[in-house]
């Protein structure tokens, strides 16, 4: 596979052709956060946390760094004020539904993001989809979906093939960037009291 | 809705996940609503996840999850049906069945729901049963267009 050249905060990097600007980046050792990536499952691009700036032929553009391709030449610049302000303004969205996770106060921290920006609608789930995708695609087991849309979207624990599998796994708890209790809470209410209709 | 009628239906198509939209909006079409049962059956025969099908299912107003009446009702809640008085005839819609929007009663003969705009202002106020338009309606009106759906 032929490796691209590309330029990241002014370092010089090299990348395989396909690969994406984040791993890119990662492989340099330059950091750009972000909570819905997880290097066993396909990108998803959900959080938006790892927004940064590409420049190509003169054009600049804010692109997710999770889901961009690597290209010949392309100057991408991870840490610009305006894209502090765009991770602060996401993290303050996010805070609005977990203010207390412990991942998000420290990105918080770091951006100055104010959780007390948005009114709180404390959902716990920011739709990063790291257990719902972990379950399909590294369980292969699809115990938990999203259901409803919208403002209403939600992930829920198919009851059936919960109640078949998941005491005995688990994995997807530890990988939630907001509180794990979140999902447990859902498991078990799945499980004690399975809802044959989820609400249309 | 019994298994067999569920796989008549994938047959008309074959059990191939690409037509697992069509499968459940012709499911919703017949039954009315998607009950679990069905869904497993075509999570089975199209070799699709369950809990892809519930988003799915979820997702789309078109088709519902929970038991739906024979009988649809919509009644438009939209700017021009709301001052020509859409909140009267929800009213006697409401008085007539005894539900609100969203339920449906329990002999499973209406499902009521509320709408922001149905395309047909100048006849407002608009309601629609099982897709048939009711202009210009009166609380009485209303309740004698119920009347005659049984």
């Amino acid at each position: 596979m032929s490796e691209v050249r590309l330029q990241i905060d002014g370092q010089e990097v090299a990348a395989p052709e396909g690969a994406t600007v984040l791993e890119a980046a990662q492989g340099a050792g330059i950091p750009i956060p972000t909570l819905c990536h997880h290097e066993k499952l396909e990108p998803f691009g959900s959080c938006r946390l790892c927004t940064v700036e590409v420049e190509r032929g003169g054009r600049k553009q804010h692109v997710v760094s999770c889901v961009y391709p690597v290209a010949e030449g392309l100057t991408v610049r991870t840490r610009t004020p305006e894209i502090e302000r765009i991770r602060r303004v996401i993290l303050e969205l996010y805070l609005a539904h977990a203010p207390e996770a412990p991942r998000l106060k420290a990105l918080a921290e770091e951006y100055g993001a104010d959780k007390d920006r948005f009114g709180k609608e404390s959902s716990f789930c920011i739709h990063c989809g790291l257990c719902v995708r972990y379950c399909a695609e590294v369980k292969k087991k699809h115990a938990v979906g999203f259901i409803n849309r919208g403002t209403k979207k939600e992930i829920a624990f198919v009851p059936d093939i919960a109640a078949r599998e998941c005491w005995k796994c688990k994995e997807c708890f530890p990988l939630c960037p907001t509180s794990w209790l979140q999902a447990a809470y859902v498991l078990v209410e799945g499980i004690l009291f399975p809802r044959e209709e989820q609400q249309a | 809705m019994d298994i067999a009628r569920v796989d008549q239906i994938i047959d008309r198509y074959g059990a191939d996940e690409s037509y697992l939209i069509q499968v459940l909006l012709d499911i919703q079409t017949e039954n009315n609503w998607l009950p679990h049962e069905a869904l497993e059956r075509v999570a089975e025969r199209l070799r699709v996840p369950l809990s892809r099908i519930l988003h799915i299912a979820t997702f789309y107003k078109a088709f519902s999850t929970v038991p739906k009446g024979r009988h649809r009702i919509h009644v438009c809640m939209g700017t021009a049906c709301h001052v020509r008085g859409a909140q009267r005839v929800l009213d006697a819609v409401q008085e007539a069945t005894g539900i609100k929007p969203g339920e449906t009663d329990l002999e499973l003969k209406f499902s009521l729901e509320t709408v922001n705009c149905l395309g047909c202002c100048a006849l407002g106020p608009v309601m629609e049963i099982d897709g048939k338009t009711y202009g210009k309606m009166t609380p009485a009106e209303t309740a004698e267009a119920l009347r005659n759906h049984d």
